[in-house]
């Protein structure tokens, strides 16, 4: 018997060590698990219990020189409806058709349909949004969004761009600079069960957004606005396809406006700005619209025709084989190799100085510059004066230059490229490179993007271009080249584009588009002023205007009327010679129009001579251009807009 | 020999007047209390989306504790030996109410008939009382064949009578973890009371070896037989690419586990708990120790039921006859086991098999019966015999 309990309680005592090895085996097992495991595991565990909101970041504005705002961010609504949570589906079918005037039969079928949740109807505006919330039925979510907004609708939308659904810059400045507008989203992360319910208790980590920088640029909302009417109105007047408007300062590459018309609406930019017959499959509609997104003046080449003259003029004064007074003789035509190439002049302009060949845009006396210069030495200059390259503005998709190679350029070739034709640059190209010629030589970059600024108005970049350090000419050809195109302005063929004191030079161009057998033509005109010292440069591009197609006739003149009223804005004074002292039209002062009735203003412009053309619709005017007190010539064009 | 023990007994009753296991009634209480509270902590979440209150899962448990508590009570003050003459009658009282779940009273829950009842109130589990019933039986009747002179015989026929309930509790209730505690206990019981080692060393190395050869082989296994069977195993070996099946569930424990660190989120804090972890406060409430108390708190609960098996080993060495020091040493093989593998299973040391953690899972006849249990090793620590 007890020689049997020893037994017994030997093997007890040997099954307790077991069960004690066993659970010191277990103690390591758990401290494994969580000591060097923890890691793993708690990381898991996190992915799956947090759940992930994302807080859209504000994205940055864009404005104009003056702190004009061309695009920002508008609160749009999502309704949505919960279906399991609706108490009252009559009230909140309802609601809904009258709120958002959607018709009965949609909603309808969206309320009752059994589903976690099902949105009605996207960007809302927020007031409708508020006024559904006030009803507060049970079951209707509204959710708050940004939506990117331009107030300016169509104004400068090719500069701009617009941004997708993921707050993305598309076109435009928006892609361009979208770093800088896009800012950062924030997160909320939020503890839930395992039915994704949010624990009340729960600390939630909550990561803020980052709204995005502002973007200033040098666009000046008035000119463009103004470019853009005065483009429209050739455009119509001409039936043109399309007009070309920039304006850039020419000292520093600052560009004030570039309109292309016809522009877009950029709040909905994927609607053509023109009706389409018939039904578009998806891959044509895309077509169509990237076609409607293009900016003509940086996207797209054309052949420059008479205004390249200035090129090949800089050029030959530079190298010193023409000078002012160089004799020259027109006969209509001029032979290169076994080629006859004509002057647009087909009598001739009989004998003539190199000034004078310019002034009346002769073909024969730049193909003789032209051959003068020689292959080598045009090419080089080509490529000096930066045409070879592209112009680095800051825009995306700048189409670079067509031109011959050099091995293949014959004396034909360089004949009609001294008259700038045969090769195809950018309409910013041309504008960039006359700008060097006439700025005393410095190769300037094109551009927009003035500074960016937080959204606490701190400053955060102040953008700087590069300028070339070597001149591209001398000051002295400069000079010479500034003193010719004011003498085209003046009595040449630009003679359209002068306004008295302002001293405006500048060149025509009217060139045959491809093929020449289509007779098809494009009509163009750059001039800056003033003359002695460039301040503002600009280029016109009519793409196919039916009728008269001249530049000097069409093209000249919508300068004329740019430069007559942006001068004085921009506050160049002007400075008569005393001839022009004596034809000088009076000027008076602007009266102020804000506030005032359609009423009001019929009867105080009865004692001025001004025509009055109104912008909008409504009653009360808001802006005018030109500005109040400004001294303007008593037959200006007073533009007003209404509310 | 019912004589002999009665004689025993009267003798033992004088001489240990007075003597009575404090440790282990501490340790018991305690235990409750604590399993009361990881409980609630447990499961007030689950009852909130059940929509009934927070604490109608305690309340279930409070009853059946204190139903647990009276059993406790009266198996204390009673002797013992009466067990030995209701021993036979436990053994096929038990066959007998495994057979019931075949009948109209089986209620099935979650896919497995394993609970009788009427209504849905008075349901409980046959594997518990099988267990109790397994223990009584074996200890009466390995008291009686340890002392025959061919006993490794009468041994085997006794192991081949425990293992009865078990392969039932198996088959018929489909309750395979339940059914390895009764073969333990039974095993547990028959290795203390005989002389043979060689035997039970062979049995282990053979358990070993199938195991080894099963894990090493598993690959080749699952092409020769249908590939569901070894399912468990493989998730045991790799569970996060079984983590939407068979894994779903150790792997969402070793993630309550791993997240508890050194201190734990604190009581009340678990968010595994939160429907991740399905029926947390079933055979996975440990996992949700781990979370909430950490690493520490875990050691302890480990340490606690240790403490526990040791004052079994202690009452079951000074019992005052084998009979009695059989009874604790099935109750201690009960216990162990169950916590072992219940531990096992949570930090995923063994494939997933439905063990509930003895005083702190969910469970009503578990508790009662576990109580009784108690109260049988607290009857026998009363009749130590101390000698002053």
């Amino acid at each position: 018997m007890d020689l049997q309990i020893t037994r017994n309680r030997k093997k007890i005592v040997i099954f307790f060590a077991f069960a004690l090895v066993a659970c010191i085996g277990l103690c390591i097992r758990v401290g494994y698990l969580m000591i060097f495991r923890a890691e793993y595991y708690s990381e898991l565990a996190r992915q799956q219990q947090e759940r992930e909101r994302s807080i859209k970041a504000a994205r940055g504005m864009i404005v104009d020189v003056n702190g004009n705002v061309l695009a920002t961010n508008k609160t749009v609504c999502t309704i949505s409806v919960i279906h399991n949570q609706i108490e009252d589906e009559e009230a909140v079918i309802e609601m809904l058709v009258s709120e958002l005037e959607l018709d009965e039969e949609t909603v309808r079928k969206k309320v009752t349909k059994v589903t976690a949740m099902e949105k009605i109807k996207s960007n809302v505006d927020k007031e409708t949004g508020d006024r559904i919330r006030e009803y507060d039925l049970q079951g209707v979510k509204v959710d708050e969004d940004y939506k990117r907004y331009y107030p300016y609708n169509e104004l400068a939308s090719k500069v701009i761009g617009f941004t997708g659904s993921d707050n993305q810059g598309i076109i435009g400045l928006e892609v361009k600079y979208d770093s800088f507008l896009k800012g950062i989203d924030g997160k909320i992360l939020t503890l839930t069960d395992a039915r994704g319910i949010e624990l009340e208790e729960a600390s939630e980590t909550r990561i803020d957004s980052v709204p995005g920088n502002n973007l200033r640029i040098s666009l000046d909302l008035n000119i463009q606005m103004y470019a853009q009417q005065l483009a429209e109105k050739v455009m119509q007047q001409k039936q043109a396809n399309r007009v070309s408007i920039v304006v850039m300062n020419p000292q520093n590459g600052e560009l004030m406006a570039m309109v292309n018309v016809p522009e877009f609406d950029l709040n909905n930019p994927y609607t053509l700005n023109y009706v389409v017959e018939g039904s578009l499959d998806t891959e044509a509609k895309q077509e169509l619209l990237n076609r409607m997104w293009r900016n003509e003046s940086i996207n797209d080449t054309y052949e420059p025709g008479s205004t390249f003259k200035v090129i090949t003029m800089a050029a030959g004064l530079e190298e010193g084989v023409v000078s002012l007074t160089d004799s020259f003789s027109c006969p209509g035509y001029r032979t290169v190799e076994d080629r006859i190439i004509r002057c647009h002049k087909i009598a001739g302009h009989g004998g003539e100085t190199f000034l004078e060949g310019a002034k009346v845009s002769c073909n024969p006396v730049f193909i003789d510059v032209g051959q003068r210069l020689g292959i080598d030495r045009y090419y080089s200059y080509f490529e000096q004066f930066g045409l070879l390259s592209k112009t680095g503005i800051d825009l995306p998709g700048e189409a670079g230059t067509i031109m011959h190679k050099k091995e293949n350029m014959g004396l034909v070739e360089l004949a009609t490229v001294s008259f700038g034709q045969s090769f195809q640059i950018t309409p910013i190209q041309l504008l960039t490179t006359i700008s060097s010629l006439i700025n005393g030589g410095t190769r300037i970059t094109p551009h927009f993007a003035v500074d960016v600024t937080d959204a606490n108005g701190e400053l955060i970049k102040t953008f700087e271009y590069e300028a070339s350090k070597e001149e591209v000419v001398s000051e002295e050809t400069s000079e010479t080249v500034r003193y010719i195109l004011e003498q085209v302005v003046e009595s040449g063929s630009g003679k359209n584009a002068y306004i008295a004191g302002y001293h405006i030079g500048g060149k025509t161009a009217t060139s045959e588009k491809l093929p020449r057998s289509l007779n098809k033509y494009i009509s163009s005109f750059v001039g800056f002023a003033p003359a002695d010292n460039p301040q503002v440069i600009a280029i016109v591009i009519i793409d196919e205007p039916e009728g008269v197609y001249y530049g000097g006739t069409i093209a000249a003149p919508v300068i004329k009327e740019l430069y007559d009223n942006i001068l004085p804005y921009l506050g160049i004074e002007p400075d008569y010679t005393e001839t022009e002292q004596k034809n000088l039209i009076p000027t008076v002062s602007m009266p102020d129009c804000s506030g005032l009735s359609k009423t009001e203003v019929n009867k105080l412009f009865n004692e001025y001579a001004f025509e009055v053309k109104y912008i909008g619709e409504g009653e009360i005017v808001t802006d005018q251009f030109p500005l109040a007190g400004e001294e303007v010539t008593e037959d200006s064009v007073v533009i007003l807009y209404l509310e | 020999m019912v004589d002999v023990a009665k004689k025993h007994g009267t003798r033992k009753r004088i001489d240990s007047k007075g003597y009575f296991d404090f440790s282990l009634l501490i340790i018991i209480i305690f235990l409750v209390c604590f399993g009361m509270i990881m409980l609630y902590s447990t499961v007030s979440y689950t009852a909130q989306i059940q929509n009934i209150t927070t604490t109608s899962y305690l309340r279930n448990q409070i009853w059946a504790t204190v139903l647990g508590f009276f059993c406790m009570f009266l198996f204390a003050k009673m002797d013992y030996h009466f067990l030995k003459k209701v021993a036979v009658l436990a053994y096929i009282g038990s066959l007998a109410l495994i057979v019931l779940v075949l009948t109209p009273l089986g209620i099935t829950r979650n896919g497995a008939t394993r609970w009788i009842g009427v209504g849905s109130f008075l349901t409980f589990q046959p594997a518990e009382v099988v267990k109790v019933g397994v223990i009584i039986f074996a200890a009466h009747v390995m008291d009686i064949f340890s002392r025959k002179k061919k006993a490794e015989i009468l041994s085997l026929i006794a192991l081949a009578f425990a293992i009865i309930p078990a392969i039932m509790l198996w088959k018929i209730t489909d309750n395979l973890s339940s059914a390895i505690i009764v073969a333990g206990i039974a095993v547990i019981i028959i290795f203390v009371s005989t002389k043979a080692y060689k035997v039970f060393i062979a049995a282990g190395i053979a358990v070993a070896a199938v195991v080894a050869f099963v894990i090493i082989k598993l690959d080749w296994l699952l092409s020769v037989v249908a590939s569901f069977r070894f399912e468990r195993i493989q998730a045991w070996l790799s569970p996060e690419e079984f983590a939407q099946g068979t894994g779903y569930q150790t792997l969402q424990s070793l993630y309550a586990i791993g997240s508890g660190s050194f201190f734990g989120k604190g009581l009340g804090n678990s968010v595994q708990k939160l429907n991740f972890l399905p029926e947390p406060q079933n055979d996975m409430i440990f996992a949700i120790i781990c979370e909430e108390l950490g690493l520490f708190g875990a050691i302890c609960v480990i340490l606690m039921f240790l403490f526990m098996i040791w004052r079994f080993m202690v009452i079951a060495n000074n019992a005052p006859d084998m009979f009695g020091a059989l009874l604790v040493t099935g109750i201690m093989a009960h216990i162990a086991i169950q916590v072992i593998l219940n531990i096992a299973v949570v930090t995923n040391t063994i494939p997933n098999t439905g063990i509930t953690l003895p005083f702190i899972s969910y469970g009503g006849t578990s508790v009662v019966f576990l109580l009784a249990e108690m109260g049988i090793a607290l009857g026998v620590s009363r009749q130590i015999k101390v000698y002053r």
